[in-house]
């Protein structure tokens, strides 16, 4: 793997070839806002908060931090104007879904975003896609999964898998930044039975 | 069938077909392409067939049916080889006389012929009817020579002569080079040079490449990948075949939308045929070269015209757009090297191989060369397909080609590039048309939709529209895309509701310019430019809505009325009869009045009322007369 010198911030970052901007960044401390990002996943890039600004072959443009790959002499910046104002409004467009995610107010307070800019459509789920993508890539069980498309998108649980899988598994609800995926799953446990209880060794207690 | 073995083989075969073809033997061609289908192209073939038995003339004449012409405004169209006598609006009653006079006698059908609608003159032949005059048909042309579904007509306009250049006279990176030299720009949008994209893709490490057609067009109004595959499905088979050998790849595939059966039929027959000839399989013509194709059907979605997105479908997954890097160049289906181009781009590399880089790029502008097929349609005389060379004018197109706008009413703007294109007024209409022009002036090449706008079309409501076809079609995996569109769609749904705000503009500027800086895709990058190109050059029109509750094109419902002017009326009843709703309350010798509750603004009344009283008015952003009072309408 060969080195590859770049500057986030004005700061001369040392970074492995393949590596993302975001891992680059912070890998020397700076921090930069996710939602959609986890360790475990794959990078999505779907809430683009990550946002930064970047200098490449003479172009500045705004790219995704979490899916751009590092490259010579790039230039990065993490907070400018414009970074910031884009922040702000994509903050403001999740808010309209989710206005009570504590994790979204926290950075709404951080780039000025209004929570009441939108008309509210209170879906309370910003489709990061983090428990979808659990479920797939670390669990491979499959059973949430995105359904439509367009403004139409929404998560639903697969009620034939789910009966089966999530009873003891669960993993994705600390994922979800707004809550939305504990509506969603309680939504469809409501409409399924719980599985068949093994048979008592006994044999139970019959015509009572 | 035989199996063509060699290139010396080809051509002995070529030879024959031609031999047996009499250049002056009388030839009906009928265009069968989907628009002339939809207007009973099948039945005139059925009449066709049966008036040559019937007349006794079969070992005289030659009756094919084609791929599109392109003048779909006039169709079905037939035309008389070898003098190209050209019949439009062709009806199955008009045969026996085409046949009995044109055929027998070579005489002209006059009130089959073309008439210019400004001068009154007639056209006899294709090449002076001003639609067909000034175009440049060097990719559609061969569509009206030959049926799509024959090799030997494919053969007999010089089919495979490409093919069989590049892999017995060119290495691979010779016909890299040559698509590079012609710089040929991709005609599926971005417009990204095709050369460079082939030079990636050989290059990139891997045994296993793929090359793949991009025929998922979506534009709404587009249609000119369709007629090119249904009408000629084997000169994109030997483009892609060309652009195979020259990255490396033995498999590709047709990634045709659900919505076009006739395409994927023709090129189901094509591929079945050239299987059995050789021309596609193990050592084709000899020359060691394997390449086999498949082909896929779309389901549906718009947003599978993005490169990475189809290639996800392809792949059988949902078709959600990939950040590039990695291009699928590198990285492409089943993560191995993979070019994709339109299917026009496509059509172009046989031409390129056969004539050479450098007369292909000596056609066109500096930056954009050859020729480009625009679907012109809308408030336009002739709707239809057209190729021209780049570099000529929007106005040219328009008014030479398209013959302006219908019914005397004034030209607005023209939207150019599908839905994520832009719109061009009237004092831009002398731009030249090539890739960078249309971006400077906030519109885009895309794929090569045209659609015309005359006084009448609100363009706050036309940006609407596409907001919302884009809103639907988005993947909606990203937040700017997806988010951003719902908000200004529902701004604009507001303002073309009458319930516009001070503010409004700005706001679609903010939510525009995250939309387009932070998308994921194309698609969501250049959502706004239909907001964007309307804001540009029709800001007035939003401010009327926003501010005076008035539509200057008197087209959203919200925001007009009709009124019957009581001094005006006649009482004849006309408007009563045609108002669904009845919201008209006429009777004899009463001045007719509008109830507008009951109204649904449908315009019935406004297109009964006789000209001759020119009672019924549409108004806008003023407030209606007051109604007449009861006693006063009695009239006569």
């Amino acid at each position: 793997m060969s080195q590859i010198i770049l500057q986030i911030d004005g700061k001369e970052v040392a970074a492995e070839e393949g590596m993302t901007i975001l891992e680059a960044a912070r890998s020397v401390g700076i921090e930069i806002p996710t939602l959609c990002d986890h360790k475990k996943l794959a990078p999505y890039g779907a809430c683009r908060i990550c946002t930064v600004e970047a200098d490449a072959q003479g172009r500045t443009n705004l790219v995704a931090a979490c899916l751009q790959p590092v490259e010579k002499d790039l230039v990065v910046r993490t907070r400018t104007e414009r970074v910031d104002k884009a922040r702000k409004v994509l903050l403001e467009q999740m808010l309209a879904h989710a206005p009570d995610s504590e994790q979204l107010q926290e950075l709404g307070q951080v780039y000025g975003a209004n929570r009441d800019r939108f008309a509210k459509d209170p879906s309370f789920c910003i489709l990061c896609g983090l428990c979808v993508r659990y479920c797939d890539e670390v669990k491979q069980k499959n059973a949430v999964a995105f359904i439509e498309r367009g403004a139409k998108r929404e998560i639903v649980f697969i009620p034939e898998i789910a009966v089966r899988e999530c009873w003891d598994c669960k993993e994705c609800f600390p994922l979800c930044p707004t809550s939305a995926l504990q509506a969603a799953y309680y939504l469809t446990e409501a409409l399924m039975s719980p599985p068949e209880p093994a048979a008592p060794s006994c044999g139970g207690c019959k015509g009572s | 069938m035989p199996r063509i073995n060699s290139c010396a083989e080809l051509e002995v075969l070529r030879k024959d077909i031609l031999s047996q073809r009499d250049p002056d033997k009388p030839c009906i061609t009928l265009c069968s392409g989907s628009a002339c289908h939809a207007t009973g192209s099948g039945k005139v073939a059925a009449a066709i067939e049966q008036e040559i038995t019937t007349q006794g003339v079969a070992s005289e004449v030659t009756f094919r049916r084609t791929g599109c012409h392109g003048f779909c405004e006039q169709g079905p169209i037939v035309v008389i080889y070898p003098e190209g006598t050209c019949y439009l609006k062709v009806k199955p009653e008009d045969i026996a006389e085409i046949i009995t006079q044109t055929i027998k006698e070579q005489k002209i059908v006059e009130r089959l012929l073309y008439v210019d609608p400004n001068t009154g003159e007639k056209a006899t032949v294709e090449a002076d009817i001003p639609f067909y005059k000034n175009q440049e048909r060097l990719v559609l042309g061969p569509n009206r020579k030959i049926d799509p579904k024959s090799l030997d007509d494919f053969l007999a306009v010089g089919g495979y002569q490409a093919l069989s250049k590049a892999l017995f006279e060119m290495t691979p990176e010779q016909v890299v080079g040559e698509v590079k030299n012609a710089k040929l720009r991709g005609r599926g949008g971005a417009g990204f040079p095709s050369g460079l994209k082939w030079e990636f893709a050989r290059n990139a490490p891997g045994d296993k490449k793929y090359v793949v057609v991009n025929c998922d067009e979506g534009d709404p109004g587009a249609y000119m990948d369709r007629s090119l595959m249904e009408g000629n499905p084997y000169s994109v088979i030997e483009g892609l075949m060309i652009g195979a050998y020259a990255i490396g790849a033995n498999e590709g595939y047709f990634y045709v939308r659900q919505e076009y059966p006739l395409a994927v039929q023709n090129l189901e027959i094509a591929i079945k045929k050239a299987e059995e000839h050789g021309l596609l399989g193990q050592n084709i013509l000899g020359s060691g070269f394997d390449f086999t194709v498949k082909v896929h059907r779309g389901a549906g979605a718009f947003i599978c015209g993005e490169e990475t997105a189809l290639l996800k479908s392809l792949e059988g997954m949902p078709g959600e757009p990939n950040s590039r890097p990695p291009f699928p160049a590198i990285k492409g289906l089943w993560g191995k090297p993979t070019n994709i181009n339109n299917v026009e781009t496509w059509s172009n590399i046989p031409l390129i191989i056969n004539q050479g880089a450098e007369a292909f790029s000596a056609i066109g502008t500096e930056g954009s060369k050859g020729t480009k097929i625009f679907s012109l349609v809308g408030k336009v005389n002739n709707t239809g397909l057209v190729e021209v060379a780049m570099g000529v004018t929007l106005r040219d197109i328009i008014y030479k080609i398209g013959g302006g706008v219908p019914g005397g009413k004034k030209f607005k703007a023209v939207q150019t590039g599908g839905p994520s294109g832009g719109c061009i007024p009237e004092d831009h209409l002398d731009i030249k048309v090539d890739f960078d022009e249309l971006t400077q002036a906030g519109a885009m090449m895309g794929s090569g939709g045209m659609i015309v706008m005359d006084e009448d079309t609100c363009l706050v409501d036309l940006a609407r529209y596409f907001l919302g076809f884009l809103s639907d079609e988005s993947c909606g995996k990203c937040n700017p895309c997806r988010e951003g569109i719902r908000q200004m769609l529902k701004i604009l749904t507001d303002i073309t509701n009458g319930l516009g705000k001070e503010g409004d503009i700005e706001l679609l500027l903010e939510l525009a310019e995250t939309t387009k800086g932070t998308s994921l895709c194309a698609l969501g990058k250049t959502a706004p430019n239909p907001v964007l190109s309307t804001l540009n050059h029709f800001k007035a029109e939003y401010e009327a809505h926003i501010k005076e509750q008035r539509c200057p094109a008197l087209s959203c419902k919200k925001l007009i009325a009709f009124h019957i002017d009581p001094d005006k009326c006649k009482a004849c009843g006309a408007c009563v009869k045609k108002c669904a709703p009845q919201a008209i309350e006429g009777g004899k010798k009463r001045i007719h009045v509008i109830d507008q509750e009951k109204c649904t603004k449908c315009g019935s009344c406004l297109a009964a009322c006789p000209k001759a009283f020119g009672a019924v008015r549409k108004i806008s952003g003023e407030p209606l007369p007051s109604p007449i009072p009861e006693e006063s309408r009695s009239i006569g």
